[in-house]
């Protein structure tokens, strides 16, 4: 298992009163948890994946993520089990639809 | 038949997630989860092996209403890790049965989807089972019916088959399964020659929700729909009580079983077991639907 941490500038999103879940830790999928973070135009991510030496791909993924999405203002928690890149980014949209979705 | 409270119909069971399931099939919004993820800890056992942890450990407890009846329901998801019972895992079944018997709700729903003991967890993981099955049986005694609805892709298997068994009843859909040692478990175990796991038909006729409903190891047969597991549910309380627990009945139930050791014991198949409980065409069951299949039982000798 390999543990990674990162942090990225992004745009602040509403401030939801929701913690969202989305995704299921199986073979080729991972779980997202996003919560409301401590800084509004930072988008801060934990992760431990199953798939050590892939750091910087995540990091890329997830540069994409915050630059294209009003992100800021998240705690974002990963548990994965080997999910692609492609996986990763549609499950972190739908982790943020569900989570700015109740946004009051 | 209508289905209540805004319920919207055609969701595949075996399709879903438990957390789908759990939308789906209780009445809409009252859902409320105990343990939410990030109030308990990941599997240290898991950690320990440098293995990713789920935030809720692969189940899910909490209230709801059903049909605006009081229930208290688990759900197990089969993606993570099997739905395997790992500690975390099994302590938060045992908490909502202990619940069960101090808040004595209208039914506690099981959704079970499990091969069993989580094997990294060990001990840990088959204390956890055995204190689920403790904690059933009380339930149960104090006349809350317990229901285990089994669909989904890892059935019901190891010990979570024995808990299912030991619940009121089993509501089971084609593609569920229930037995004890799974399909690659008794070829590892006994060889190929004794059971081909990789005859999917095969593990069907043996451990499928056809076979265990001929059978009467299992309630009703409910199509593979989210709805039909609710209507189904509905059903079972609408018809059935919670008897008292009688020695009678338990030796009532051991007569049967030994009976039925020494009819089918020596079968290989479930073709041939059907065939001796009366079935005409048993090569036909796999193909039927469900309502014929409810329809021939219901035709069968008693």
């Amino acid at each position: 298992m390999e543990k990674l941490e990162f942090k990225f500038p992004s745009q602040p999103g509403k401030i939801s009163p929701i913690t969202a879940l989305c995704g299921v830790v199986g073979s080729g999928n991972l779980e997202i948890l996003v919560r409301t973070g401590s800084d509004a135009d930072v988008c801060e991510v934990s992760i431990k994946t199953s798939a050590r030496g892939f750091g910087e791909i995540w990091q890329a993924v997830l540069t994409d993520f915050a630059e294209h999405n009003p992100a800021g203002g998240t705690r974002i928690f990963i548990n994965d089990m080997g999910a692609t890149p492609a996986v990763v980014s549609l499950r972190l949209g739908q982790a943020l639809t569900e989570y700015l979705g109740v946004a009051q | 038949m209508n289905a209540t409270n805004g319920f919207t119909p055609g969701h595949s069971y075996f399709e879903a997630t438990a957390r789908q399931r759990l939308q789906q099939i209780l009445d809409a919004g009252s859902f409320r989860e105990f343990l939410a993820p990030e109030t308990v800890e990941v599997s240290p056992h898991l950690a320990a092996l440098d293995l990713p942890g789920a935030f809720d450990d692969g189940v899910i407890i909490g209230a709801a209403s059903l049909g605006g009846r009081r229930v208290l329901v688990a759900a197990q998801e089969g993606r993570f890790m099997g739905g395997s019972v790992g500690e975390i895992h099994g302590a938060k079944i045992v908490g909502l049965l202990r619940r069960a018997v101090a808040e004595r709700p209208d039914a506690v729903l099981l959704l079970v989807d499990s091969g069993g003991v989580r094997l990294h967890e060990a001990n840990a993981g088959l204390i956890a089972i055995s204190e689920i099955m403790r904690a059933v049986l009380t339930v149960r005694a104090a006349g809350v019916p317990v229901l285990a609805l089994v669909g989904g892709s890892c059935g019901a298997f190891g010990g979570m088959g024995i808990v299912a068994k030991l619940c009121s009843a089993i509501l089971i859909s084609e593609e569920g399964r229930l037995a004890l040692s799974g399909p690659e478990v008794i070829e590892t175990v006994m060889g190929v020659e004794e059971f081909d796991s990789k005859d999917r038909a095969l593990v069907w006729r043996v451990t499928g929700g056809k076979h265990r409903y001929l059978m009467g190891d299992c309630a009703e047969l409910v199509e593979d729909d989210s709805a039909a597991f609710r209507l189904g549910a509905l059903e079972y309380l609408d018809t059935h009580g919670e008897p008292e627990p009688s020695l009678f009945t338990l030796r009532a139930v051991q007569q049967h079983l030994s009976d039925r050791m020494v009819r089918f014991g020596a079968y290989r198949d479930g073709l041939e077991v059907w065939a001796d409980l009366g079935v005409a065409q048993p090569q036909q069951v796999p193909l039927l639907d469900r309502d014929s299949l409810v329809a021939l039982k219901k035709g069968l000798p008693a």
